[in-house]
């Protein structure tokens, strides 16, 4: 009988107050979202111990959100996928047999090199959640193939593409509010996948100084949640919000006249000559540059030319004798129009005229009445020194809630637009650019693949994506027809910079505008919530051809670290390694991990070792098309121009000379970043340091990077652009006028006839404001409710079911609908209701809320899994209760007034309309407590670890001395 | 010894959770479960973990919750766990001693060798700070990282607890709160930082920060017309601008 | 509270079996039982029986029982340490009195000591045990001044009416043992009733919103829980039952604990020889019977204040 005594004796020695944490630390980045976060990871015995994040690391300082912190289950899934597979059983059933590498790369190569010699055309190679896209579409160039593109087009190429058109940079990764200067914040429709965790200790900080943080969005979770004021706007009306607040400011004189003068398009004189080939162009000089009109010499003037006195307002008359306008003076006309006055909009927007007003004096007086002032000097584009950085505080963000809409083009321009007005773009408490941005705008990347780039055997001559400016750019066929397998580039979706995967497998399926051979696949789980109206997309990758037999998609091939729905469909498997057993780079040339205060890119460095018959995908790539002989990737006797794989590539690959995929530790002695000579030691470097490169840009290039005249040379420098002028930035997109024009009948490049009348109503220079409906026909009194999905915290995309922690955080999803809905309806909480949209129904399990729009239901984002898959139970909650909204998105609309299936989509970048989704709900009678619908269990491919009746990670770590009351 | 210290401790070591900047990210619940897996209370099992009953041991969580629509209305995210009390119940009612409150700085921990899983700590707890381990038989709690804060093998920033490391948002502070100057205390006082159900009389240590009233910016007056506005369009840019 | 078997049969059992030993000491000391060996072996072998299975069956509820020895050190806090202690402690007296009486052959001298220690400490450890649920602030429904004497007087009524039973084929009609039965059924009926009356009719003094601290935002409700299956937290505290079936079973435990005994006591007191000793079986096996739904119902009913994170109002 063990009597213990008390005081300070109980303590000694109970407790191990110092016990080994771990035997080695490695640093790499995370990959368990699209943040990278830099990670410190601990290993004893070569086990992982503890992920935690690098307080040295720029992105997250040390900090580390719920999936980075479950990355040891993510390694440990026993989804993980353990060797190449062949199908054996028809496509669909899973039935799989293990096979070699060689062979599995035989097999590829000899699919694909038949391909290269005779149509490129017909490999279909597009990739998801990788964060690769500088090497794969290089390598799809190499191949010679136009069908290429990541996830961009159903994800946020509005919010890009409007970016980067507009003010040469763009929200998501290329640009960050001022946290620590900012005094007015409004984030519209952001969730929680990218740069997560800044945005997280950025808020915090705002709310620390009280800066007052607006929270525009359907539903009040997460971020919204700790909003001083959440607006419950009705989704996809976020460009009338926007519209209205610019009315307002209009209305009172409350605009940044001068930076709009200095920085922006805004005196651009347009032409005003109906008829004419060049209506609504600017004028120009005879050297093409735009013309303004001076106010003190009272002529028109190059634009560009610095000590002029531009004019905002008045039409003129030009040398021509033509009317003109300032850009300036025609956004007011139309935006004073009582069609965008708050009481006009407050129905649509499901916020009331007051509180808009009321928004509309509080950007005002942020902006105009707590400017920020910075003792820096610097220096302008034109080589003028200014004592001070004078900013209008208020910064905006804005993600896929206003993206993943067919407005969200113009509505993310409504947002530049604003940020214009105020003058708030890249100043002290604004939205500031992040290295390499800003560029040119519009961007001067123009996409390949136009009839003739594409030749059997030769690289296709540029890259597949780009920035068309007009017709001229467009991939078409003479008669207008598409050039790619996902339209994009075309007369559907002209401006479809990301692609528009979401097309792919219904277009190759329909053998529009020609059939595949190879759909080639990477991290993208298109047999599921990868794909809206997800059942016809299984379907579609399962069908044959009649006559022939063969399926209607020949040849498809699958990469993947984990056994996702997708793996069922492929018929050859190449199974990837996890995140923490690869190198990898996240680059200059793709979407890096800079901050405003500085560029900065990073590394994944293997910090185990494989213990199964994987290769990192990358790899895999590089001997791919050294295999196929591809130009770049093999030396001129044919061997393999990067035999180290992708580590030799990230290293040794320079992608014009000096530029590389990382900026860090160029040149053959390490001595220079941003451009320099490979140096074939530069990943050690990196790792020496922690697995990231940074530089500080000096004060006085921190700001108006747009016309800073040090920031634009360091630019020059580095390698981000190509000559030290400054970024206009465009109020009035010119290229979307020039494409109306071809819609009149202007030009060589005229879009069908079917075509005229949506690029006419769409195509608008100045944003405007239109509904979904107006492109998806959607009837509103059928379908009266709006649903849509966001990105939860603690899951990116459909990768955390197969994470023991994460998956006990979201096991299954419900449908939140608001206490209006439930009333009428007559649906109680943990009640079931039938969801119906134009396109099919689901059952689902509700949860009733009250922080949510009335008029919109909604879902946490891929929770719902298909059953077996991930390896989970085949009754597992994610199967039998969680549920996608997915299948009650249409990818295509229904046959319009020609017959035609456009894609549901904006159209202008073709960008997927996701949150365009109209439903109706009923109440479901008392039944078996099921989502709908479901589908017949997947069987496990070889090689996958059996499932634990129970996990007791971390058992072999328990201290001797208190064991942990487990032996 | 399952007697409460008799002299009250040196020092009172605690959390302060703001409430107002948690977004609910879970991010703390994970870096606690990652960490004491493989640390004080390994392991911290889940069973079945990739079925229908799942069910881990879990040190912290986080809740969500929406608070009356007619007093205002919030989404509200909440995280959980042991509040170390003063007058820990969970620490006089346990019959081994396994459950014991740290004369040095007031940490309430369970020794697992000890422990004989009765249970009962578990019942008085009214926070519910402690999940039982059923494969291992024994109670499992928050360790306020009893292994990190005096570890010599970290380096001193990184002795704090897992979970305030990992936050994100800042809304976890760590430190001792007889000491007026920590940011604990200062918190507390600055922000009025409230007990968790005071009725009961438990003295928790840990305090929550409540949400802040929202921040305000003008006067909240809509915008008057531009001056002038009856002199012709856009009459309100009357001076000579310059690039 | 999630109902533990074993817990219901461990303080059903044991209270029995020390409220008979209590009996069997004290009526023994005062001389109001018969004599005989056989009758002492029953009793007291009845009452050992009852306490020892019940403390094992507490030893099974334990998550580490091969460790269930290091439960006595901690009796100067914990009641469950003291109810071990003294349970331990009681066979000291129990047998000393099981061997005066079954052995000796006396009752005279200081012999009676034992067995009133064996009745003192049978009160102590019962006492204990009342107290381990009564000292729970976290469980108000527990933590109310009628369950000691209702733990208390429960167990005096059961042994009281086991100890009836035994007595008859030793003593036709043992009027003290019946008035004790009539009595202590009656007073716990009584307090049983009043039990419920207090925790129907009281008001929970935590409510969600001060169980997470924003007593001022008014009423809160769960959006998103932690965890989507049940967890530890949910499966012990959870535990929730419907007013309907609570009401039939409390119903259930007035008939079979309360009203059927004092039916069977009384019939009892008029009859002899064989329905006689039918009445007094009876009455004990109902009572033993209801006394397990009275506890069943006494964890079922109570709420946990943790229960109020997971979508209670108020506790």
């Amino acid at each position: 009988m063990t009597i213990v005594d008390e005081g300070a004796a109980q303590d000694a020695g109970r407790v191990d107050l110092s016990p080994t944490v771990s035997d080695e630390v490695k640093f790499t980045t995370c990959y368990m979202c699209a943040c990278r976060c830099g990670i410190k990871v601990h290993l004893r015995d070569g086990e992982l111990r503890y992920i935690e994040g690098n307080r040295n690391h720029p992105v997250n300082r040390g900090v580390l959100c719920a999936k980075g912190s479950a990355g040891i289950m993510q390694h440990h899934s026993p989804a993980r996928l353990s060797q190449p597979l062949l199908r054996v059983g028809e496509r669909g059933s899973g039935e799989f047999k293990a096979i070699g590498w060689d062979e599995a790369m035989d097999l590829a190569t000899s699919w694909l090199d038949p391909i290269r010699k005779e149509d490129p055309r017909k490999l279909a190679f597009f990739t998801g959640r990788d964060q690769s896209q500088a090497l794969t579409g290089w390598w799809a160039s190499q191949f010679g193939t136009p069908n290429h593109a990541a996830h961009g087009g159903f994800c946020s190429v509005n919010m890009a593409a409007a970016g980067l058109y507009s003010i040469g940079g763009s929200f998501w990764e290329f640009g960050e509010p001022d946290w620590d200067h900012c005094r007015y914040f409004m984030m519209f429709g952001v969730a929680e996948d990218h740069d997560s965790n800044p945005i997280k200790t950025g808020l915090a900080n705002l709310k620390e100084r009280g800066a007052k943080y607006v929270a525009v969005n359907p539903v009040r979770t997460g971020y919204a949640a700790i909003a001083d004021e959440w607006l419950a706007v009705t989704p996809g009306s976020d460009g009338l919000l926007v519209l209205a607040l610019v009315h307002e400011l209009l209305r009172a004189g409350k605009v940044d006249l001068d930076y709009l003068a200095r920085y922006t398009n805004a005196p651009w004189l347009v032409i005003e000559d109906p008829g004419a080939d060049d209506d609504g162009l600017f004028a120009r000089d005879g050297d093409g540059h735009p013309l303004c009109w001076d106010s003190s010499q009272n002529a028109a003037v190059n634009a560009m030319d610095s000590g002029i006195s531009p004019s905002l307002k008045d039409r003129v008359t030009l040398p021509d004798g033509r009317a003109a306008v300032p850009v300036f003076h025609l956004l007011a006309e139309r935006y004073l129009d009582g069609q965008y006055g708050p009481d006009a909009v407050a129905d649509q927007t499901g916020i009331s005229a007051a509180t808009i007003r009321r928004i509309a004096g509080e950007l005002a007086h942020a902006a105009f009445a707590e400017e920020v002032v910075l003792d820096v000097p610097w220096t302008d584009w034109a080589g003028r020194r200014h004592e001070q950085m004078i900013g209008r505080p208020v910064a905006i963000h804005a993600m896929r809630g206003i993206s993943a809409h067919a407005n969200g083009f113009q509505t993310c321009r409504a947002l530049h637009l604003l940020q214009m007005l105020l003058g708030s773009i890249d100043v002290p408490g604004g939205f500031r650019f992040k290295a390499p941005f800003p560029k040119p705008a519009p961007p001067g990347l123009r996409p390949a693949g136009k009839p003739g780039d594409v030749v059997p055997g030769q690289p296709l001559g540029g890259p597949p994506l780009g920035f068309p400016q007009g017709p001229e750019d467009l991939l078409v066929e003479a008669n207008g027809a598409p050039c790619r397998i996902d339209h994009a580039f075309s007369w559907e979706a002209p401006m479809s910079a990301h692609g528009m995967m979401h097309t792919v497998i219904a277009n190759a399926w329909r053998g529009d505008p020609y059939p595949i051979d190879t759909l080639f696949m990477y991290m993208a789980n298109m047999a599921w919530n990868s794909s809206m109206n997800t059942t016809d997309a299984m379907t579609m990758l399962t069908d044959k051809d009649p006559d022939s037999g063969e399926y209607k998609i020949p040849h498809i091939i699958y990469s993947d670290a984990f056994f996702s729905e997708t793996v069922a469909y492929a018929d050859l498997i190449l199974p990837d390694t996890t995140y923490l057993e690869r190198w990898d780079c996240i680059s200059m040339l793709d979407r890096p991990i800079s901050s405003a205060d500085g560029p900065a890119d990073a590394i994944r460095q293997p910090v185990l070792t494989p213990n199964r018959d994987v290769r990192p995908f990358q790899d895999v790539l590089l001997d791919l098309g050294a295999r196929l002989g591809l130009p770049g990737l093999v030396d001129e006797t044919g061997a393999a121009r990067y035999p180290g794989g992708y580590p030799d590539y990230i290293a040794n690959h320079e992608r014009s000379p000096g530029v590389g995929s990382l900026a860090g530790w160029r040149g053959t002695d390490g001595g220079s970043h941003g451009k320099g000579e490979a140096n074939p030691d530069q990943l050690a470097r990196y790792v020496e340091n922690e697995c990231f490169w940074r530089d500080e840009l000096a004060p006085g290039q921190r700001y108006f990077k747009h016309a800073n005249k040090d920031y634009l040379e360091y630019a020059v420098k580095m390698g981000f652009i190509g000559a030290a002028e400054p970024v206009v930035l465009q109020l009035y997109t010119e290229a979307l006028q020039r494409f109306r024009l071809a819609a009149r009948g202007v030009g060589e490049q005229q879009p069908p006839q079917q075509h005229r009348k949506r690029i006419e109503r769409f195509f608008d220079p100045l944003p405007i404001w239109y509904p979904p409906s107006a492109v998806d026909g959607t009837a509103a009194e059928d379908y009266p409710l709006h649903a849509i999905s966001q990105r939860p915290a603690a899951m990116y995309h459909s990768w955390g079911s197969q994470n023991a922690w994460l998956r006990q955080i979201h096991t299954a999803n419900r449908l939140y609908i608001s206490e209006r809905v439930a009333r009428e309806q007559d649906i109680e909480d943990d009640g079931w209701a039938y969801l119906e949209s134009r396109h099919g129904r689901i059952k689902a399990q509700v949860r009733v809320m009250a922080g949510v729009n009335d008029h919109t239901v909604w879902t946490w984002n891929a929770i719902g899994k298909r059953s077996g898959a991930w390896n989970l139970a085949a009754d597992a909650p994610e199967a039998e209760k969680g549920f996608l909204l997915n299948h009650l998105i249409e990818d295509l609309l229904p046959p319009n007034q020609h017959g035609e299936r456009l894609a549901n989509a904006d159209p202008i970048t073709g960008q997927a309309a996701w949150f365009d989704l109209r439903v109706r709900i009923t109440k479901a009678p008392v039944g078996v407590k099921a989502s709908e619908p479901a589908f017949t269990a997947l069987p496990l491919p070889p090689g996958l670890a059996p499932r634990p009746a129970i996990l007791r990670y971390g058992a072999r770590f328990a201290s001797k001395k208190s064991k942990g009351g487990n032996t | 010894m399952t007697s409460l210290p008799k002299e009250a401790p040196l020092k009172r070591l605690g959390l302060v959770i703001d409430l107002d900047t948690c977004v609910g990210c879970h991010a703390c619940a994970v870096s606690c479960k990652e960490w004491n897996t493989t640390g004080y209370h390994a392991p911290l099992p889940d069973s079945d973990p990739y079925g229908k009953d799942v069910d881990g041991v879990w040190l912290n969580r986080v809740h969500g919750y929406e608070t009356d629509p007619e007093l205002g209305g919030r989404t509200v995210y909440f995280p959980r766990s042991c509040l170390h009390c003063e007058d820990a119940p969970c620490v006089t009612v346990c019959p081994t001693g396994a459950s014991y409150k740290r004369t040095e700085d007031g940490i309430v921990l369970v020794d697992q060798d000890i422990c004989i899983g009765c249970k009962l700590c578990s019942w008085a707890c009214p926070y519910g700070a402690r999940e039982f381990d059923t494969d291992g038989g024994v109670m499992k709690k928050c360790t306020l990282c009893i292994d990190r804060i005096y570890n010599e093998n970290l380096e001193e920033v990184d002795r704090q607890p897992a979970c305030v490391s990992a936050c994100p948002t800042k809304a976890r502070h760590f430190g001792d709160f007889n000491d007026p100057a920590s940011a604990v205390s200062q918190l507390t006082a600055e922000r009025g930082g409230v007990e968790l159900m005071p009725e009961l009389g438990l003295k928790p240590t840990n305090r929550y920060l409540p949400p802040r009233p929202g921040a305000t910016m003008g006067d909240g007056a809509s915008l008057q017309d531009a001056p002038g506005a009856d002199d012709g369009f856009l009459s309100w840019i009357d001076r000579v601008l310059s690039r | 509270m999630q109902p533990a078997y074993s817990v219901i049969f461990l303080t059903t059992a044991t209270g029995a079996g020390y409220g008979l030993l209590a009996l069997l000491g004290i009526l023994r000391a005062m001389g109001g039982l018969p004599d005989d060996r056989a009758f002492g072996l029953f009793g007291l072998g009845l009452a050992m029986a009852l306490i020892s299975a019940g403390l094992l069956a507490s030893a099974a509820h334990l998550g580490r029982p091969e460790r269930a020895w290091r439960a006595f050190s901690q009796w100067r806090s914990s009641w469950l340490s003291r109810e071990g202690v003294l349970a331990v402690v009681g066979y000291g007296p129990a047998a000393l009195f099981a061997f005066a009486w079954l052995v000796l052959q006396r009752n005279d001298g200081l012999w009676p000591l034992a067995g009133l220690a064996a009745t003192v400490l049978s009160i102590a450890t019962v006492y204990s045990t009342a107290m381990i649920y009564r000292s729970l602030a976290a469980i108000p429904r527990w933590h109310h001044p009628l369950v000691t004497p209702v733990y208390l007087v429960l167990a005096l009524a059961t042994g009281a009416l086991w100890l009836n039973v035994v007595l008859i084929p030793f003593v036709d009609g043992h009027a003290l043992s019946q008035a004790i039965c009539l009595a202590a059924v009656a007073a716990a009926w009584l307090l049983k009733i009043a039990y419920w009356r207090a925790i129907d009719g009281a008001t929970g003094q935590s409510s969600a919103a001060t169980a997470i601290g924003l007593g001022h935002l008014g009423s809160v409700r769960p959006l998103d829980p932690h965890h989507v299956r049940d967890n530890y937290l949910l499966k012990e505290m959870g535990f929730a039952i419907a007013r309907k079936h609570a009401a039939r079973l409390r119903r259930l435990t007035h008939l079979t604990a309360f009203l059927v005994p004092l039916v069977l006591v009384l019939l009892q007191t008029v009859t002899s020889g064989p329905l006689s000793l039918a009445a007094a079986s009876l009455a004990a096996v109902s009572v033993s019977f209801g006394v397990v739904i009275e506890r069943w119902l006494f964890f079922a009913e109570a709420q946990h204040k943790v229960m109020l994170y997971y979508g209670a109002e108020t506790i």
